[in-house]
């Protein structure tokens, strides 16, 4: 018990020494922080939304959109492949609720070999780690020539993955254009999104950033057609589609469904003003193809109107007056200032590939985190001292043992969260704050045994020996339970009950070692020095 | 040299389980209440389970004008809205239920910040769509049941099936009668509430092991005691390190409770409940339980018919 092997003094001064140097960082404002030498620790723990205020953002991605979106691609390369091989075929339609697409085949001749082209469609699904053997489609015959494309949960998975992918490097251009710092953008999920924002405080422009889709389309105005009569009667022409104005009131355009040029063919967009009106604007610039197909498309439609539609709405829908041959341009609108430099970064940062949904929002003004940080850290510090006052007046001498290792402990938590880039909550405070409450419930155990076996006759060292052997298995098993229920905390927990998982199992487990070693360490020095003939418990 | 004040005496005598016939009836009472309360009162579920959204603001002025605000955001027809003063007399809590559509539910806010103008401080937003909030009342639901299955396996595996029986039964107790404190007082049941019945449950079963623990080390030692009195000289013998225990955990959780904020006042309110009837339930329900459950040991002294088990043959190793 008295003796302490020297391996087992060198480690426990070694994680001591380290708690203390690594949760030092957090004491110091940061200005002091950086004028401190390099090779001190500088890492402080990051504290979260919560307490330092911003957004969280979670995004859901609209899986039918993307699913139609891939059927429709689907039916396009089915008629191209038929009108390849001069196959005739009826009955061309695609299914959302099946995921399917399905053709018939007229002539019984033409069936096999159709059938075998239909096919070649289907490509081998591959993830990060090669080939998975599936596909991407399910390609099988169905009644009288007929052949039905089906999408696979594999081929699914497969578009939802890159879906995501793209909508995360999407959102992060968008997000980047806000200059905050170290926003986070992960996946969660299936085909969902988190995003986090530090320090924002427009949250709502950073949503309508975000949620625009960014599909944007050069069409021409059918100029043929007769806007009051399509809206009155509500008949279409076949090649057009009625679409309306972001304006307020909307106003209806008709518009021909062949796109001219669409975004994928746009390399820059910039807020500008216009040079006459000195209204902003949004220049943009198309890339080789799109500049060639946009300048065949004005030469050939001079003097009559065309429409620049940004996800289904309609933005402005000038008049050709001359070829437009340079393949750069300007969008004009009736923007403000912040709209035009908004649609410039929806512009540049491409489209996401479907529609983002908000499906949790939880935004947190900076003064409320601010109030919350200084009520967290008054209530720690009272709680701290109350616990403190009561050990010293419960066990004198091994209480201040124990308050020394309590410090320790919250050192030792600050330091790893500092350490492992942990984010501290307001729960995770009170997290901390309940370690204090286990992290001293070791230490009454012990006391508690110490004083039964010195009550049953024990001489002070044989005492203090089966005080700590005995209490260990107790403390073991009682700190067992706690921690699974806290697992299942981290596991479940989102945001800031995370926080509080993670402080209290960081707790809990310092907790096992400064309550027990350490104060075991500082009572075995005690006794070999002091000598007592009793034990003052 | 200062010894420390000996709160709670060595050599306690309390017949804790000898009262049992009124614990029993206090117990049992103290789990059906908060059953009945629940069925009949309700508990008030926060937006994370019922969906909805959730506006903290503060106004420019020293009180804030509850009825002028109360009118404007009626007048935007949501449905059930609920405004409240929050903490301080310019602090306001709008709360508005779940709208049908995800799309209405972000467009409430937007439509919130319209009628208020910009003269507030918008502390906190929070909006919860319904596809989320019923899958955090499944998360939920999973992870206390999880939790519990856990600790009974433990426990069993270090202890006995009687001692892991007398635990979830105590823990059952313990977490209806938080859930009654919710329905009683109201508070706001949502995420950070299930994290409070998570810690209660890991906190309180902390409390149990240690008694467990003695009763296990009293039954090789005292081989021929009864039951009933060697259940209360383990309860007694513990009760100091009980108290002490439960005391520092309450002061240390209980300024939370005091000066922690609003943000956190459910859940530190919940947590110092949850560390008071843990403490009772260890003695009063935990304990006597082993009584019914007829804990076995050699010698056939137990109340159950003697036979050997695995504590007997760990006992005699």
């Amino acid at each position: 018990m008295l003796h302490f092997p020297q391996w087992k003094l060198i480690l426990v001064f070694g994680v001591v020494l380290a708690g203390l140097i690594f949760s030092l960082p957090n004491v110091f404002p940061r200005a002091t922080m950086e004028s401190m030498p390099g090779w001190l620790p500088h890492k402080q723990v990051n504290l979260g939304l919560d307490l330092q205020g911003g957004a969280h953002l979670l995004y859901q991605l609209d899986e039918d959109e993307m699913i139609e979106d891939w059927l429709g691609k689907l039916r396009d390369d089915v008629r191209e492949t038929l009108r390849k091989d001069r196959t005739p075929y009826t009955d061309l339609t695609q299914n959302l609720a099946g995921r399917s697409v399905s053709v018939k085949i007229r002539e019984a001749a033409d069936f096999e070999k159709a059938y075998e082209d239909l096919r070649k469609l289907s490509v081998p699904v591959s993830n990060t780690f090669g080939l998975t053997g599936a596909q991407t489609l399910e390609v099988s015959r169905s009644g009288d020539n007929g052949v039905t494309l089906k999408a696979t949960d594999a081929g699914l998975t497969q578009r939802m993955d890159s879906a995501i992918q793209a909508s995360i490097e999407t959102i992060r251009r968008r997000v980047d254009a806000f200059g905050t710092t170290e926003p986070s953008i992960q996946r969660q999920g299936r085909n969902r999104v988190l995003v986090q924002v530090p320090g924002i405080s427009d949250v709502e422009r950073l949503k309508r950033l975000i949620g625009e889709t960014g599909k944007l389309e050069f069409r021409m105005v059918d100029a043929g057609a007769n806007v009051q009569q399509v809206v009155e009667s509500k008949q279409v022409p076949v090649d057009d589609e009625l679409l309306y104005s972001k304006d307020d009131p909307p106003q209806p355009y008709v518009i021909k469904k062949q796109v001219l040029v669409s975004g994928e063919n746009l390399v820059d967009a910039q807020p500008g003003f216009d040079q006459r009106t000195n209204e902003p604007i949004v220049t943009f610039r198309f890339d080789a193809t799109g500049a060639k197909r946009f300048a065949r498309a004005t030469q050939e439609n001079v003097g009559l109107p065309f429409a620049i539609i940004l996800d289904g709405k309609v933005v402005s829908a000038p008049v050709i007056r001359e070829p437009i041959l340079g393949g750069s341009g300007q969008i004009s609108g009736n923007f403000t200032v912040t709209e035009a430099s908004d649609l410039a970064v929806t512009l540049r940062s491409g489209a996401l590939p479907a529609k983002l949904t908000v499906i949790e929002e939880r935004t947190v003004g900076a003064s409320l985190g601010a109030d919350s940080i200084a009520s967290g850290k008054q209530a720690t510090l009272l709680g701290m001292l109350l616990v403190v006052i009561f050990m010293f007046v419960a066990y004198g001498l091994f209480g201040l043992f124990a308050n020394i290792a309590l410090l320790i402990n919250i050192a030792i938590i600050f330091g790893v969260l500092s350490l492992i880039g942990s984010t501290l909550t307001l729960p995770g405070i009170a997290g901390i704050v309940l370690t204090i409450g286990i992290a001293v419930d070791a230490n009454v155990l012990i006391n508690e045994r110490i004083r039964e076996e010195i009550h049953s006759g024990k001489s002070p060292v044989a005492a203090v020996e089966a005080g700590y052997s005995r209490a260990l298995t107790t403390i073991v098993d009682s700190n067992m339970t706690t921690l699974i229920s806290t697992l299942v905390l981290f596991w479940l927990g989102s945001g800031a009950v995370r926080g509080f998982a993670v402080t209290l199992t960081i707790g809990i487990l310092a907790s096992m070692f400064t309550a027990v070693t350490v104060t075991r360490l500082m009572v075995s020095t005690w006794l070999r020095w002091a000598r007592p003939a009793t034990i003052p418990i | 040299m200062f010894t420390g004040i000996h709160f709670i005496p060595q050599d306690t005598k309390i017949g804790f389980v000898r009262l049992r016939t009124i614990t029993w009836i206090i117990s049992a009472l103290l789990t059906v209440v908060p059953l009945l309360l629940v069925w009949k009162v309700g508990l008030n579920f926060g937006i994370d389970f019922q969906g909805g959204t959730l506006i903290e603001i503060q106004t420019k002025e020293s009180v804030a004008d509850l009825g002028d605000i109360r009118a404007k955001v009626h007048g935007l027809n949501f449905g059930e809205v609920q405004i409240q003063e929050f903490g301080a007399p310019n602090a306001v809590l709008i709360r508005i239920a779940a709208q049908p559509t995800e799309k209405e539910q972000q467009e409430s806010i937007a439509k919130v910040k319209q009628v208020l103008g910009d003269q507030v401080d918008y502390r906190r937003i929070e909006v919860v769509g319904p596809t989320i909030s019923s899958e955090l009342i499944a998360g939920g639901t999973v992870a206390v049941v999880v939790a519990m299955i856990g600790i009974l396996i433990y426990i069993w595996f270090r202890f006995e099936w009687q001692f892991a029986v007398a635990a979830i039964a105590s823990l059952v107790h313990d977490v209806t009668g938080t859930i009654g404190l919710y329905s009683l007082l109201q508070l706001e049941f949502n995420l950070s509430s299930i994290a409070a019945i998570l810690t209660i449950i890991g906190y309180s079963l902390n409390d149990k092991v240690v008694i467990f623990d003695r009763i296990r080390e009293n039954l090789r030692k005292y081989r021929k005691m009864p039951l009933t009195e060697l259940l209360d000289l383990s309860v007694n013998e513990t009760l100091s390190r009980t108290v002490l225990t439960h005391v520092t955990t309450f002061l240390a959780m209980m300024p939370f409770v005091l000066v922690g904020g609003e943000a956190i006042f459910g859940f530190a309110l919940a947590m110092c409940f949850g560390i008071v009837i843990g403490a009772y339930s260890s003695i009063y329900v935990a304990a006597p339980l082993q009584l019914i459950l007829g804990v076995k040991r050699d010698g056939g002294m137990a109340a159950a018919p003697a036979k050997t088990t695995k504590a007997g043959a760990r006992a005699r190793a």
